[in-house]
């Protein structure tokens, strides 16, 4: 009985989120003809697959309770040394494997910092986003790095299209798809809700949680590094402060997903949600030419009205 | 003070928690509240205190009907309640925690850190206890935080003071505390409501007993008049038999031996072994060191020396995963805090300790993972909705069968039980002891740590006490008693 009843609240509430959406775009839709277009769908789903890859990487984190502040220094760094090799003559494919790779190790360095370190995971990531950054600048020399030659998988990546359909949105769901299996199908799904849920019992049950903690990490930076060469392929250069402030909108979009930030509860679909809320926002307010110091406050109370939304239940 | 509550009802949705419960109260006495878990002990004690407001019902104290609004209106009117997890503020002092809210003000509207001072030393003195007022909440022993509470409530001058489950987590000897101060209590005319499934004490302490069954009223006894059988009878509705079911199983070989294990200032020179099938029963005090040699071996405390030998093999355990591989499984003090997730499913829960089993390639196999759930809330008797139920919504003793459920598959060789019936009713009590039993009957050898000594002495085949960081004996089955066990516990010899 009360189960059953829990289960229609708790998909009322994933509803709410889906919702919530659905006004957002049949609203805009109905002042907007320019957003209602098959073509602006796609340019606003491609545009998401920055944010929302990011953001699938950052639901593991704070599923375990805790936080990754440095993804767009992962971001900036790996994509700018994914830069710099290519320019001095490194094969694009190699160059950019090497770049996940990177970011994959960046962020398990925050990983290593929360649990050998025994750091804070708020204080470990802002300092590692402090030192990326700057590394990223030192790399550069604070100047953009182009001349990326003419390489086919670079341009695929970001520019690419599989029947119409953007290759980053295609990517965008199969990695979707993937997060969906290893948090729901796995045993490392399981030991990342137990981590966040309660340590101590994951611990005594035989959850290896440092070794969680850093694999999520690591997931976290490989999908920053990511979402970083799709950036790269669009932009054909890799600027030095590409990616800031990009940790506020992922955790955003985790947050209008209904996941908790103290880390036990939380689906990845809800994310996908607040990914594409997000994205129809900065779309939508952008056709309607909303200036972007009022873009800022509007998301900022369509977050905060997500969030009250969230604690009602 | 007198109460007399009757005819309460309370329901939470379609839930009805109360139906025509209630109890007297007379004027400096002692009175226990009984019950299972969930019969409404604590339900009623709010309702009386204002934290909830009844459906039905009256109140009446001295002679008139009150309804109070909330624990303030009870505070002012002498009702204190004291509940099971202290409501105190670790990190101030004791001073401030005891004027916390009605601070003493000097003439400027600052507070008036002197006088405050002097009142506290002397409440605490009024109660007998030695403790610095300036001391901070957290340094403090739980038994001394009781007390803080209790010289809270003497400080609002309160005439009845509830206590629910005070001794939940005090040592022998802060129970002794306790049991004074509330002797004098009693004698200066505060009237206790003492909430507790601890039979022996309540024999000890008090003057009546009140009973509680589904939320309604059973009835009232006399302590000289009446005896444990009756009092179980009136909770559960019906006899219950053997309080400690009969095993019948053969022990085996040796299982674990644990030589020399230290761990300095916690635990020294640590010896002892136990075989297939054999309830090896451990006692001591609280803070004895019980807890922390049984968490060392199962990994999750680091020792210096000493070694754990499995099956005659030499072993190195330095987490619970390793301490798993070998077979040992670990029922933690604390459910709440160790032992469950609580927001999570039965089915989540059960599942932890048993990924290995349900998963292949670390995918899991949903379909098994159903079937060793729904097998394991059948087999322990777990009263939910199902799989998905949440935990935080089980009685004890039903969430502590959840983390018994975890275990029992997983198959160990042996299994260690640290307080496996801390805050279970009587019935589940009984349940969770079969549990044990059919588990020694396959053949697991059992270490089971508790605090209570009639559990201790009804269900194990030795008795292991410590003192202090250091095994004092093992005593057999035949031989152990009350007496020895307490005299080895508390620095005698035998």
């Amino acid at each position: 009985m009360e189960t059953n009843k829990k289960k229609i609240t708790d998909h009322l509430q994933d509803l709410g989120a889906l919702i919530a959406l659905a006004l957002l775009v049949i609203g805009i839709s109905i002042v907007s003809p320019e957003f209602r277009t098959g073509s602006n769908f796609l340019s606003l789903l491609r545009q998401s697959s920055i944010n929302g890859l990011i953001a699938f990487g950052m639901t593991c984190v704070i599923l375990t309770d805790a936080i990754d502040l440095s993804v767009g220094s992962v971001l900036a760094l790996s994509t700018a040394l994914c830069a710099g090799m290519i320019s001095s003559g490194v094969p694009a494919g190699a160059a950019m494997l090497l770049a996940l790779l990177i970011g994959t190790g960046l962020g398990a360095i925050s990983g290593l910092l929360v649990t050998k370190g025994r750091l804070q995971a708020f204080i470990a990531t802002l300092i590692t986003m402090t030192v990326y950054r700057g590394a990223t600048m030192i790399f550069t020399d604070g100047k953009p790095i182009s001349n990326l030659g003419d390489s086919f998988v670079l341009k695929l990546v970001g520019r690419g299209n599989f029947y119409r359909i953007p290759i980053p949105v295609i990517l965008l769901i199969l990695i979707f798809i993937g997060f969906y299996f290893l948090l729901n199908k796995t045993t490392f799904g399981r030991a990342v809700y137990a981590t966040g849920s309660n340590w101590k019992c994951a611990k005594l049950a035989g959850v290896n949680i440092n070794k969680t903690k850093i694999i999520v990490y690591a997931i976290s930076g490989f999908m920053s590094a990511l979402s970083g060469l799709i950036l790269l392929s669009r932009l054909g250069s890799a600027q030095p402060t590409l990616g800031d402030g990009y940790e506020l909108d992922a955790i955003a979009a985790v947050a209008l997903g209904g996941t908790s930030m103290s880390g036990g509860r939380g689906k990845i679909y809800g994310t996908f949600i607040g990914v594409l809320i997000i994205a129809v926002l900065n779309n939508g307010l952008n056709i309607l030419g909303v200036s972007s110091y009022y873009q800022d406050v509007i998301k900022g109370f369509v977050i905060l009205v997500a969030v009250l939304s969230d604690r009602k239940r | 003070m007198q109460i007399e509550m009757k005819g309460i009802d309370k329901s939470f949705g379609t839930n009805q928690v109360l139906k025509d419960a209630g109890f007297v109260l007379g004027h400096g006495e002692v009175h226990a509240l009984m019950g299972e878990n969930g019969a409404g002990k604590s339900t009623l004690m709010k309702i009386l205190t204002g934290v909830y407001t009844k459906d039905k019902g009256t109140v009446i104290v001295d002679g008139q009907e009150v309804n109070y609004k909330n624990p303030q209106e009870a505070e002012k009117a002498g009702i204190v309640f004291i509940h099971q997890e202290l409501n105190v503020l670790f990190d101030l002092t004791v001073e401030e925690n005891l004027f916390m809210g009605k601070e003493i003000k000097n003439k400027f509207g600052f507070c008036d850190q002197k006088a405050m001072r002097q009142k506290a030393k002397e409440a605490l003195e009024r109660l007998g206890v030695q403790i610095d007022p300036g001391e901070v909440m957290s340094n403090l022993s739980v038994g001394q935080q009781q007390m803080i509470e209790i010289c809270k409530a003497l400080m609002v001058d309160a005439k009845v003071i509830i206590m629910d489950e005070p001794t939940a987590a005090l040592t022998q000897s802060e129970t002794v505390v306790l049991f004074e101060v509330i002797q004098s209590l009693r004698k200066s005319g505060v009237s206790i409501v003492y909430i507790s499934h601890r039979m022996e004490e309540i024999f000890e302490l008090c003057d009546r007993i009140s009973v509680l069954r589904d939320g309604t009223y059973v009835g009232t006894r006399n302590i000289p008049e009446t005896n444990m059988n009756e009092i179980v009878k009136l909770m559960i509705g019906r006899e219950i038999g053997e309080r400690y079911p009969e095993r019948d199983c053969e022990i085996g070989e040796t299982v674990l031996k644990v030589k020399g294990l230290t761990k300095k200032g916690v635990f020294q020179d640590v010896e002892f072994e136990v075989k297939a099938g054999e309830v090896l029963g451990v006692s001591g005090l609280m803070g004895a060191g019980r807890t922390e040699i049984m968490q060392a071996i199962f990994g999750n405390l680091p020792y210096e020396s000493g070694k754990i030998e499995i099956n005659g093999k030499e072993v190195q355990i330095k987490s619970p995963i390793q301490a798993m591989r070998n077979g040992i499984g670990f029922i933690t003090e604390d459910r709440k805090v160790e032992g469950l997730m609580l927001e999570e499913s039965i089915e989540k829960n059960i599942s932890l300790a048993n990924l290995p089993i349900i998963s292949k390639n670390h995918v899991i196999d949903s379909k098994k993972e159903r079937e060793l759930v729904t097998k394991g809330i059948e087999e322990l008797h777990i009263r939910c909705f199902g799989p998905f139920h949440e935990c935080n919504n089980l009685s004890g003793g039903n969430q502590q069968k959840v983390v018994f459920a975890k275990w029992v598959y997983t198959d160990p060789k042996i299994l260690i039980l640290d307080e496996p019936t801390r805050g279970v009713d009587i019935g589940a009590k009984k349940e969770i002891y079969s549990i044990i039993n059919d588990l020694a009957a396959k053949g697991v050898a059992i270490i089971m740590v508790s605090s209570e000594l009639p559990e201790v002495l009804g269900m194990s085949d030795r008795v292991l006490v410590v003192r202090e960081g250091l095994v004092r004996g093992i005593i057999d089955k035949e031989e152990a008693n009350q007496e020895n066990i307490m005299t080895l516990a508390t620095g005698g010899t035998i």
